[in-house]
């Protein structure tokens, strides 16, 4: 017996491919260094994502499949590739001090926050629900481990169990609907082939809606929708706060971006059925996130509710589902990951040693004691509320115009007057840091340069996004050619 | 046939169902034996030799060993002692919902007319069509696979480590 193996280009997965190679040499190193000898894996880390970053770029512009269609080589992928490589990079400039202090600052924690972007690279680019699971499931244990990295504390204890015990039930829920679609589309889970052999046969209506369904409930636990939002509050409060502001952004980035990809691509002929579904779930959540975040007094907790809020305003682009309503997607989850990890950063400084002051009345004074930090901490706040000159506003924008340009009027009105609840929380933070004393002497703020470089970095993307943004309106755009549903 | 799929389905249900209501953690793992067994009985009787075959040596052979290994080295002798049950509004809402969710995916399925599969390609047992597929069409997600699974490891090795740096 004879079989060929198809021919396939390992650069087309070059930035998977680097990543696991430096993950692997992380884990290689941390065991083979001497007991006591600091490695530096976080330069390694770095260094690993700055390579797979110009792969990405070197990507650019190419299109098709590789691997016998398993794997789409496309802008789409690409510009989430960028996210999650941006998001990683970030994660780890936060984490080293802070890992330090708590005396974890070990390998493995590097070696985990790869293989977590190399699952959500498959999220983006995997053209067949199979890749799209395991990219998934990577992704997911590597986050279940980071969020219980504090062992002897309880509450990183409770944030790690939930999390995986709701995680994997929500997996199993996205598997059940993966295999509805198997048996509704007669064999196959190729995201190209959805479409026509879903339609094929009218007597399996039931099963693709089924399918459909379950795949949003999977969906909307891993991008925190309500009503599958439950375990956010909790995970996020008790995770370390670095794997926090990892969780905020990168994951929910590669949730949305598989999201995205299959709902647009495989089920554009029933987007009826499933645009009603998501509406709900986008007032929902908006809602929800919204107005439990104003009576939070924990700074991680109400930014868990906030990054709930944000997951509304994204489903509203999902609703829209137009050619804007993609790009707005694309765009606010790059503005998201800077302004949100900014703001975390700016909590990990604040919090000082092994977080002693994560609440919000610790902010009081900031501004007389610490006036470039709380300015920074006033830009990422005004992002999230989403007022001009930042780049939330443009992103905010750009998803509203889409809502209105679909016809879902008043799902764009709801969405600005939850925006205004929003901001009513957010700016309370800045009226503390410039209008209240300081409480209590706190101590001083130890500035690590790389968590300064985070902050600084973050603050000026936020304002050059969102004063320029043309540019990666053009890029977001074109990124999203690939829908020809939309 | 069909009468033998519809006893092992029994089967599998009920000692899902046993599974579920034991009171001693071991027996829920002996009953959940029982459940593999027909749910691999089930898989023969669609001529998924293989998947049967990984699904007794896997699951119903290794991981219950080490189900029943971890259950008696933690020594849970005594069940604890049943809660007051406080929450009857919110056991009664999980009823409510998992039964509505179970009717609406009942019919789902029973409404959908579903057709007879594609047969297997002549000449071909099964195991060797999982292993063409595995290796040529699938070649990627089986790698992808071993991400996953060391993944796993250094995860499961980190929060299990016994002494910290």
């Amino acid at each position: 017996m004879t079989f060929t193996i198809p021919s396939f280009h390992l650069s087309s997965i070059g930035p998977w491919l680097t990543l696991t190679v430096t993950a692997i040499l992380i884990l290689v190193l941390d065991a083979l260094s001497p007991k006591g000898r600091k490695v530096c894996f976080s330069w390694l880390a770095l260094a690993g994502l700055a390579v797979a970053a110009f792969q990405t770029i070197g990507l650019w512009g190419s299109t098709g499949t590789d691997f016998a269609r398993m794997v789409y080589i496309d802008d789409f992928a690409n510009f989430f590739y960028l996210i999650f490589i941006l998001g990683a990079a970030l994660t780890v400039l936060i984490s080293r001090q802070y890992l330090e202090d708590y005396g974890k600052n070990m390998g493995e924690y590097y070696a985990l926050i790869i293989f977590a972007t190399v699952g959500m690279m498959l999220m983006a680019a995997g053209s067949h629900l199979i890749m799209i699971f395991l990219g998934l499931e990577i992704m997911s244990i590597a986050v279940y481990v980071l969020a219980g990295l504090f062992r002897e504390d309880l509450r990183s204890n409770e944030a790690a169990l939930k999390y995986l015990i709701l995680g994997s039930f929500s997996s199993a829920f996205l598997l059940f609907g993966m295999a509805m679609l198997y048996g509704a589309s007669g064999g196959t889970l190729f995201l190209n082939d959805l479409p026509l052999r879903l339609g094929a046969d009218p007597a399996m209506a039931p099963l693709v809606l089924l399918g459909v369904g379950l795949l949003i409930v999977g969906f909307g636990f891993k991008v925190a929708a309500a009503p599958f939002h439950m375990w956010t509050p909790d995970v996020y409060e008790g995770a370390p706060t670095s794997v926090t502001a990892f969780m905020a952004v990168a994951v929910k980035a590669a949730a949305f971006a598989a999201f995205a990809r299959v709902f647009f691509l495989a089920f554009p002929a029933i987007k009826v059925d499933w645009n009603m579904v998501l509406w709900v779930l986008a007032v929902a959540t908006m809602t929800i996130g919204n107005v439990a975040a104003i009576s939070q007094t924990n700074i991680k907790r109400m930014l868990a509710y906030s990054s709930i809020a944000h997951a509304g305003y994204l489903l509203m682009a999902m609703v829209a589902a137009n050619q804007l309503g993609a790009m707005s997607l694309l765009y606010y989850l790059l503005a998201y990951t800077l302004m949100n990890l900014g703001a975390f950063g700016v909590v990990i400084l604040v919090g000082r040693k092994k977080d002693s002051y994560l609440n919000i009345y610790d902010y009081s004074g900031l501004g007389a004691a610490h006036p470039v930090l709380a300015a920074s901490m006033a830009l990422f706040m005004f992002a999230l509320a989403g007022i001009p000159p930042t780049a939330g506003f443009v992103g905010k924008f750009y998803i509203f115009s889409a809502a209105i340009q679909a016809g879902y009027i008043w799902l764009a009105i709801i969405g600005v007057m939850n925006s205004l609840v929003s901001v009513f929380y957010y700016l309370r933070i800045t009226v503390l840091m410039y209008m209240k004393p300081a409480e209590a002497d706190l101590g001083p703020v130890v500035f690590s340069p790389a968590l300064t470089a985070v902050v600084a970095l973050t603050a000026a993307g936020v304002l050059a996004i969102g004063i320029f943004p043309g540019c990666l309106y053009n890029l977001a755009m074109n990124a999203v050619k690939i829908f020809p549903g939309l | 046939m069909q009468i033998l799929f519809f006893i092992l389905g029994a089967v599998a249900l009920i000692a899902g169902g046993l599974v579920v209501f034991q009171k001693h953690p071991l027996r829920s793992a002996l009953w959940l034996i029982v459940n593999f067994f027909a749910v691999a009985g089930i898989y023969l009787l669609a001529h998924a030799e293989f998947i049967a075959a990984i699904q007794v040596i896997v699951y119903a052979g290794a991981i219950m060993v080490l189900f029943l290994f971890v259950i008696m080295l933690m020594n849970i002798r005594q069940p604890e002692a049943d809660p007051k049950i406080p929450f009857i509004g919110r056991k009664l809402a999980g009823i409510i919902l998992a039964g509505f969710t179970g009717l609406i995916l009942i019919y789902g399925v029973t409404k959908a007319t579903l057709t007879t599969g594609k047969e297997m390609a002549p000449g071909l047992g099964n195991t060797e069509t999982i292993a063409l597929t595995l290796f040529t069409d699938y070649l990627l997600p089986f790698e992808v696979t071993s991400v996953l699974l060391l993944v796993a490891i250094v995860g499961a090795v980190v929060l299990a480590k016994s002494k910290l740096k």
